[in-house]
């Protein structure tokens, strides 16, 4: 089964070390995520893409109880085999915190300021059997 | 205190789920009301502000009321379009172009958290697939990292639950009017951690006008006028931490409330001090937490004193959200901010019922915050 990415441009992929496409501001260093060609903290107008960290600390966090409505959610989300999953803001050094799916749901097993690190999980498979990948962080062993 | 613009008659179409009767038939009962209140006829209306998020073009809704040709205005900021056309019949009146006139506000969502259209919201499609696209998510998140920075315990946010739908069971209104303890509401299904099912309020149905005019003339509809001594309505500045973001800045900023706040404050020329009661945008209940310390009611952490001591009671030293809030009521998101506006007229003309606030309260506000990071606050006076 082939693996696609739920879009282009916001990861690197396919990559062994996969990672977040952002902009950084060319007037005043400001870091965007995902990629835009204005600044809101200087209002330049010049961008140019960066690639983001892959790890970083957990910022804050909550879980996902219930299934999300689809559209626009394209994972599962029959009640009855629907999985938590968490969600959390990640501060990535000197750069920017990224919102991003975490790959661990469990409320005791979650720290606010704990290390996390980016990885590619499966979200969902498309028409054509393939499987769809987003970008989630994990807790670092 | 400015004194130029007077709150002259309210209606409400009850908040909750009217099958049957469309969100902007809703509108039309308040609009009606809100008339009968003032003693006015709607061809004796200059002007209207309205607006709704999920129910159509307010401004249609002239083909039920009478065709009288009035400048009528459609208003669509998200959750704060209550409170836009309210600040858009506020400094409309003290122009100077008009004497009389309408805000109107009402909606009506299907069941369930929002769905969110991200294209509309300016994000991209794989946002919402990839399960990001939740109002809730930020709610818990935000509260979550508050608990951590500031001490706020889960018997807290319980408390604010129990209390809500306690103000709620008093308020003929109200969508929730069964009380519910502390310990249910932390008990009920956990939704998006650390906020349970009755610590969220749901997306609803309801409808709310407010009649405003010239102050000089307000004696010739109410002989209880409310003041409206400031309307403000504030967006996000760089670094804040807001709904729907797949990203923040590195840098902290407080966020549209602290400025909106300030910014009505300073309209006033009073300060949190001198309020006796207040409505602050209660999505969850670690929102109502938050939103004490940050339109200046306290500092932060202080909250879990103030509500285990029941300081925001309807008795206590400073009664919040006295119609049971967004918990209790739900959020029609057109009509939410009017809401909070209709009740504090009823607190100072001292016409609250079973839920009135002792002592006669003279200043009230109220305040909503929303997506994309808006926040609109109003200051009332008798």
């Amino acid at each position: 089964m082939a693996q696609v990415p739920v879009t282009e441009g916001v990861f690197t992929w396919p990559s062994e070390t996969p990672q977040l496409i952002g902009s950084r501001c060319v007037a005043c260093g400001n870091h965007m995520f995902p990629v835009q060609a204005g600044c809101p903290k200087c209002t330049g107008e010049k961008t140019e893409q960066v690639l983001l960290g892959r790890r970083g600390t957990l910022w804050t966090w909550t879980v996902q109880g219930f299934p999300p409505k689809a559209p626009p959610y394209a994972g599962d989300v029959d009640p009855k085999t629907f999985k938590a999953f968490g969600v959390g803001y990640v501060e990535l050094p000197g750069q920017i915190k990224v919102e991003a799916r975490l790959t661990e749901a469990d409320p005791e097993k979650l720290k606010i300021g704990m290390e996390m690190e980016m990885v590619i999980v499966p979200l969902s498979t498309d028409a054509s059997g393939n499987e769809v990948v987003t970008f989630a962080f994990a807790p670092v062993a | 205190m400015s004194t130029e613009v007077a709150i002259v008659g309210i209606g409400m179409h009850e908040f909750g789920r009217t099958e049957g009767v469309s969100g902007m038939e809703q509108g039309v009962i308040a609009v009606r009301r809100a008339c009968a209140d003032a003693g006015v006829k709607w061809e004796d209306v200059q002007f209207a502000f309205g607006g709704s998020a999920a129910a159509g073009a307010a401004d249609t809704m002239v083909s039920q009321l009478g065709l009288t040709g009035l400048q009528f205005i459609n208003v669509a900021n998200g959750c704060a379009t209550g409170g836009s056309a309210l600040f858009s019949a506020y400094n409309t009146i003290r122009s100077g172009v008009f004497d009389l006139g309408i805000a109107i506000g009402f909606d009506k969502h299907e069941r369930g958290a929002f769905r969110v259209d991200t294209r509309g919201a300016g994000l991209g499609n794989w946002y919402g697939a990839s399960g990001l696209a939740l109002t809730t998510q930020f709610f818990g998140m935000k509260i979550n990292r508050y608990m951590h920075e500031y001490g706020i315990s889960h018997s807290t946010l319980g408390k604010v639950s129990e209390k809500a739908f306690r103000n709620g069971s008093m308020n003929p209104m109200a969508w929730r009017r069964k009380p519910i303890s502390e310990q249910e509401a932390l008990d009920s299904l956990m939704l998006s951690y650390p906020l349970t099912q009755y610590m969220f309020c749901s997306p609803g149905e309801g409808g709310v006008a407010l009649i405003l005019a010239r102050a000089d003339k307000a004696h010739l509809y109410t002989d209880k006028p409310i003041f409206l001594n400031a309307a403000v309505v504030r967006s996000r500045r760089f670094g804040s931490f807001e709904v729907l973001a797949p990203s923040i800045a590195l840098e902290h900023n407080a966020g549209p409330t602290v400025d909106s706040s300030k910014a009505a404050f300073e309209m006033a020329g009073i300060g949190p001090e001198d309020i006796d009661l207040a409505q602050l945008q209660d999505t969850e209940a670690g929102a109502e937490v938050m939103h004490m310390a940050e339109n200046g009611f306290c500092e932060h952490g202080e909250q879990e004193f103030m509500i285990q001591a029941g300081e925001t009671e309807i008795g206590g030293k400073f009664p919040v959200n006295t119609d049971g809030g967004c918990l209790a009521n739900g959020e029609p998101i057109g009509a939410s901010g009017l809401r909070q506006v209709y009740e504090n007229v009823l607190q100072l003309r001292g016409q609250a019922g079973a839920r009135q606030v002792p002592n006669d309260p003279k200043v009230a506000y109220t305040h909503v915050y929303g997506a994309p990071g808006i926040s609109g606050v109003t200051i009332l006076s008798r």
